[in-house]
C-alpha cells in the first residue's frame, strides 16, 4: 500500500523528532546556564512529543489509508543514490512512537528524582533526549537509511549513557563493549542496505518491501540474514547478547528506557518492519525464531543464577525479547502477537527496573540482592508497583504478560510438526524459568529476614520517582487485556502486517493457557523452596555444581566471544602490524637505506687525491686502448 | 733512421711523464710532466707524418702546442692561486673537492 501525503497535524510529525533534538542541543550546548531548569526542559520536549503522537495516533486512526508519507527534505543525491529523509506514519511507528513517548516521558519525570543528587543530571537529561530523538528517527523514519541513521543514533545515546558514570572503569568498559558489539550488528545492517541499493537501487520501504518479488531467492535470504545480524546486535540476542547484562553500569533510568523498553526492541521492529523480506525468505525467517529460542534459553538459564538485581532483570529482557524475535520469526501469524508483547514488555520492565531502581535508592545503590531482604514493609509502593510487574513478567493469569506470552506461545505451537512441538516447548519451560527467577529476585528482595549492610537505612523514594512506576504498574496490569481483548492490536497493525491469520489451534487455547500457568506455578514454587524457606547466605555459595557456575558467568558468552573472536582479532591486527612494520615499511626503508649506503661507499672512492684520478685515468686509457688493440688484431 | 727510434723514444718520454704525474708531489714537477707527455704525442704525430709524407699530423701537432700553451697559462694560475692560500705547491694538500 502506498503511503499517502499527509494531512493536518500528522504533516508536522517531524516535529517529533525535532522537539528532543533541541532540547538535547539546548542542555548540550548551554552549559552551565541550564543547570537550573534543564530537566524540566528535558520532560517537556518529551512530554510534547508525546501528546503530539496521540494527537497523530488518533488522526491516522480517523483515515481509511492507514499509512501516510511525509517528505522532508533531500539527504543524500549521488549519481544513481537518491535518499530522501521522510517519514512514514503508518500504525506500527505510530504504536511505536507511543511507546518511547510514553515510556521516556514516565522515565524523564523518574529521573529527575534518581539523579537529583548528581552534579552532572543536565548531561544525563541532554542525552536521554537526544536518544528519544534518535529513536523516534529510527521508527517513524520512510526508508533503511533513515533506520540507519536513528539506529547509530541510539547507539551513541546508549554508549554516552552506559558510561555516564566514566569514571568508574567498569562503566567505560561496559560502555566500548556495548558499542562495540552493536558495531558488529551494524555491519549486517549496513551491507543488508548496499545489497537493496544494488539490487533493486532503492532503499525506501515503499521501494525495498514492494519489490521483494523481483529479487532471487538467494539475494533475499541473504537481505534477511543480514537484517537479523543487526537486529541481534542490538536487541542483545544470542550470540550478540554480552553487552546486555554489562549495560547495567549506567544509571538505572537508562536501563529501563534504552536497555529495557525501547531501544533493544529496535531489532525486532527492524524484523516486523521487513516483514515481507522475511515473509519471501523461509530460511531467514525460521533462523529468526530459532535465534528466539535459544535467545530465551540462553536469558532464563542466566538470570536464575545471578545476584545483582539490574543483572537479574537484564537477563530476564535478553530471555523476553527472545519470545519477541520467536514470534515475529513465526511469520504472520506472530507479528502483532510479537509487537503485543514488546509494548506490554515495555510496561512492565520498565516498571521493574524503576522500581529496582527504586531500591536501590533507598539502600545506598547496593545492587547485591543477597544483601536486601524484608524490604516489602519499608518500601511499600515500590513492592507494590514491583509486583504487580513481577506478576506480568511471570504471566501471572489474567495481568499483561499471561496474554501476550500465551499469544507467542500458541502460535509457536502452531507452526506444526516437531518444529512448532520444539519452539513451543522451548517458549513454555522459559516460562517456567522467568518465573522461577522473578520469583528467587523477589523474595530474595522484599521478603525474608532483612540483611543489609551496616549503615543501610532504607526508606522509601520520593514521590516523582513512585509516580511513573504507579501509572507503569498499571499499564503492566491493563496493557495486555487491552490489547488482546478490547482493542485487539492484531487488527490496528493490519494495515502494515495484512489481516490477522486465523491461528489454527494445533493445542487448543486453553490447554495452552492451563499449560503455561501450571509449569509458572511450578518455576516459582521451586523458588521458594530455594530461597523463600530457607534462609539466604549472604555471600554467594563458592561450592556449586558445573550449570550453576556456567549460568553465574552468563554462560561464557564472554569467554567464547573473547577466545573466537577477539584473540583471533587481536592475532590478526598484530600480524598485519608485523606485515606493515617490517614488510611494506620494511621495502620502502630498506631501498632506501641501502642507496644510501652504497653511494656513500662509492663515495669513499673519492679521496681527493688527484694522482689517483689520474691512476684512474691511465688505467682506463691504456683498457681502451688495449680493447682496440685486441679488437684491431682481431 | 728507423721509424721505430722516434716511436721508442716518444713512448719513454710518455712513460716518464705518466709516472712522473703518478709519483711527484709537486705541482710545478707534474705540470712540467704533463708537457713531457704532450711532447712526447707531438714527436709521435710528427713522425707519423713524415713517415706518410702528409701534413695532417705536423697541423695536428701546432694545434696540440697551442693548446698546451693555454693549459700552462690556466695549469699555473691555479698552482699560484693554491700556493697563496695553502703556502704549499704540493698537489696532496689540495684534497678538498673528496666525498
Amino acid at each position: 500500500m502506498d503511503p499517502v501525503p499527509a494531512t493536518g497535524l500528522l504533516s508536522v510529525s517531524w516535529l517529533l523528532i525535532a522537539l528532543p533534538l533541541a532540547g538535547a542541543a539546548v542542555l548540550l550546548l548551554g552549559g552551565r546556564r541550564t543547570d537550573r531548569w534543564g530537566h524540566l526542559l528535558a520532560i517537556a520536549t518529551v512530554t510534547a512529543s508525546f501528546v503530539l503522537a496521540v494527537l497523530g495516533t488518533v488522526e491516522l486512526a480517523g483515515l481509511d489509508e492507514r499509512s501516510v508519507g511525509v517528505d522532508l527534505f533531500t539527504f543524500v543525491s549521488t549519481g544513481q543514490l537518491d535518499v530522501g529523509a521522510g517519514l512514514l506514519l503508518d500504525p506500527l511507528s505510530m504504536t511505536f512512537a507511543l511507546l518511547i513517548t510514553g515510556v521516556g516521558a514516565l522515565i524523564h519525570v523518574y529521573s529527575v528524582g534518581y539523579m537529583a543528587h548528581d552534579p552532572a543530571r543536565r548531561r544525563f537529561f541532554a542525552y536521554l533526549n537526544l536518544f528519544v530523538a534518535a529513536m523516534l528517527l529510527l521508527v517513524l523514519g520512510n526508508s533503511f537509511v533513515a533506520l540507519y541513521v536513528g539506529w547509530e543514533g541510539v547507539g551513541l545515546a546508549s554508549y554516552l549513557l552506559i558510561a555516564f558514570w566514566y569514571t568508574r572503569p567498569a562503566a567505560a568498559t561496559a560502555a566500548k563493549k556495548a558499542f562495540i558489539m552493536n558495531r558488529v550488528g551494524d555491519v549486517g545492517l549496513a551491507l543488508a542496505i548496499f545489497v537493496m541499493f544494488t539490487q533493486l537501487g532503492t532503499t525506501s520501504y515503499e521501494g525495498v518491501l514492494g519489490s521483494v518479488g523481483l529479487l532471487g531467492g538467494g539475494t533475499v535470504t541473504a537481505i534477511g540474514l543480514l537484517l537479523l545480524l543487526g537486529a541481534c546486535g542490538k536487541s542483545g540476542q544470542f550470540p550478540l547478547q554480552a553487552w546486555l547484562p554489562d549495560a547495567m553500569e549506567g544509571p538505572t533510568p537508562v536501563s529501563a528506557l534504552i536497555h529495557a523498553a525501547t531501544m533493544v526492541t529496535a531489532g525486532v521492529y527492524l524484523i516486523a518492519r521487513s516483514a515481507p523480506v522475511f515473509d519471501a525468505a523461509p530460511v531467514a525467517q525460521t533462523v529468526v525464531a530459532v535465534i528466539g529460542a535459544i535467545t530465551i534459553m540462553v536469558g532464563a538459564v542466566a538470570g536464575c543464577a545471578y545476584d545483582d538485581i539490574k543483572k537479574v532483570l537484564a537477563w530476564s529482557t535478553v530471555s523476553q525479547i527472545g519470545y519477541m524475535f520467536l514470534a515475529v520469526g513465526l511469520g504472520p501469524v506472530g507479528y502483532a502477537a510479537g509487537i503485543a508483547h514488546l509494548l506490554t514488555h515495555g510496561f512492565f520492565k520498565a516498571g521493574l527496573f524503576l522500581g529496582a531502581g527504586s531500591v536501590m535508592h533507598g539502600m545506598g545503590d547496593r545492587t547485591d540482592m543477597r544483601r536486601f531482604g524484608g524490604l516489602a514493609t519499608r518500601m511499600k509502593t515500590t513492592f507494590v508497583t514491583f509486583g504487580l510487574g513481577y506478576l506480568a513478567l511471570i504471566g501471572f493469569p489474567f495481568l499483561s504478560g499471561y496474554w501476550t506470552k500465551d499469544a507467542i506461545i500458541e502460535a509457536a505451537f502452531d507452526r506444526g510438526g516437531a518444529a512448532g512441538w520444539l519452539l513451543g516447548g522451548v517458549a513454555v519451560l522459559g516460562a517456567g524459568l522467568t518465573a522461577f527467577y522473578m520469583t528467587r529476585l523477589v523474595l530474595m528482595t522484599f521478603f525474608g529476614r532483612p540483611r543489609w549492610e551496616d549503615g543501610v537505612h532504607p526508606h522509601e523514594s520520593p514521590a516523582v520517582m513512585t509516580l511513573p512506576m504507579v501509572v507503569l504498574a498499571v499499564g503492566s496490569v491493563a496493557a495486555g487485556f487491552v490489547l488482546v481483548q478490547v482493542a485487539p492490536l492484531a487488527d490496528w497493525l493490519a494495515p502494515v502486517f495484512g489481516q490477522p491469520e486465523e491461528v489454527a489451534h494445533v493445542v487448543p487455547p486453553v490447554v495452552v493457557s492451563v499449560v503455561v500457568t501450571v509449569v509458572v506455578a511450578a518455576g516459582a514454587l521451586v523458588a521458594w523452596l530455594a530461597v523463600g524457606r530457607r534462609a539466604v547466605p549472604t555471600t554467594a555459595p563458592a561450592r556449586v555444581s558445573l550449570p550453576v557456575r556456567a549460568a553465574r558467568n552468563g554462560l561464557y558468552a564472554d569467554a567464547v566471544n573473547e577466545a573466537v573472536f577477539m584473540r583471533p582479532g587481536a592475532w590478526l591486527t598484530r600480524a598485519a602490524v608485523q606485515v606493515d612494520d617490517r614488510g611494506v615499511d620494511g621495502l620502502v626503508t630498506g631501498i632506501g637505506t641501502g642507496l644510501g649506503g652504497s653511494s656513500a661507499r662509492l663515495g669513499r672512492a673519492q679521496t681527493g687525491f688527484v694522482r689517483t684520478y689520474a691512476l684512474g685515468m691511465l688505467g682506463g686509457a691504456v683498457l681502451v686502448a688495449g680493447a682496440l688493440l685486441a679488437v684491431a688484431a682481431g | 733512421m728507423s721509424l721505430t727510434n722516434y716511436l721508442v723514444l716518444a713512448a719513454v718520454l710518455f712513460t716518464v711523464g705518466a709516472v712522473g704525474v703518478l709519483v711527484r708531489r709537486n705541482a710545478i714537477v707534474v705540470f712540467m710532466c704533463i708537457e713531457l707527455m704532450l711532447n712526447s704525442v707531438n714527436l709521435t704525430l710528427v713522425t707519423f707524418a713524415r713517415s706518410t709524407g702528409t701534413v695532417d699530423g705536423q697541423v695536428i701537432a701546432l694545434f696540440v702546442m697551442v693548446v698546451a700553451a693555454a693549459e700552462v697559462v690556466v695549469g699555473l694560475a691555479i698552482i699560484m692561486s693554491i700556493h697563496r692560500t695553502r703556502r704549499s705547491a704540493s698537489i696532496d694538500d689540495a684534497n678538498l673537492l673528496k666525498y
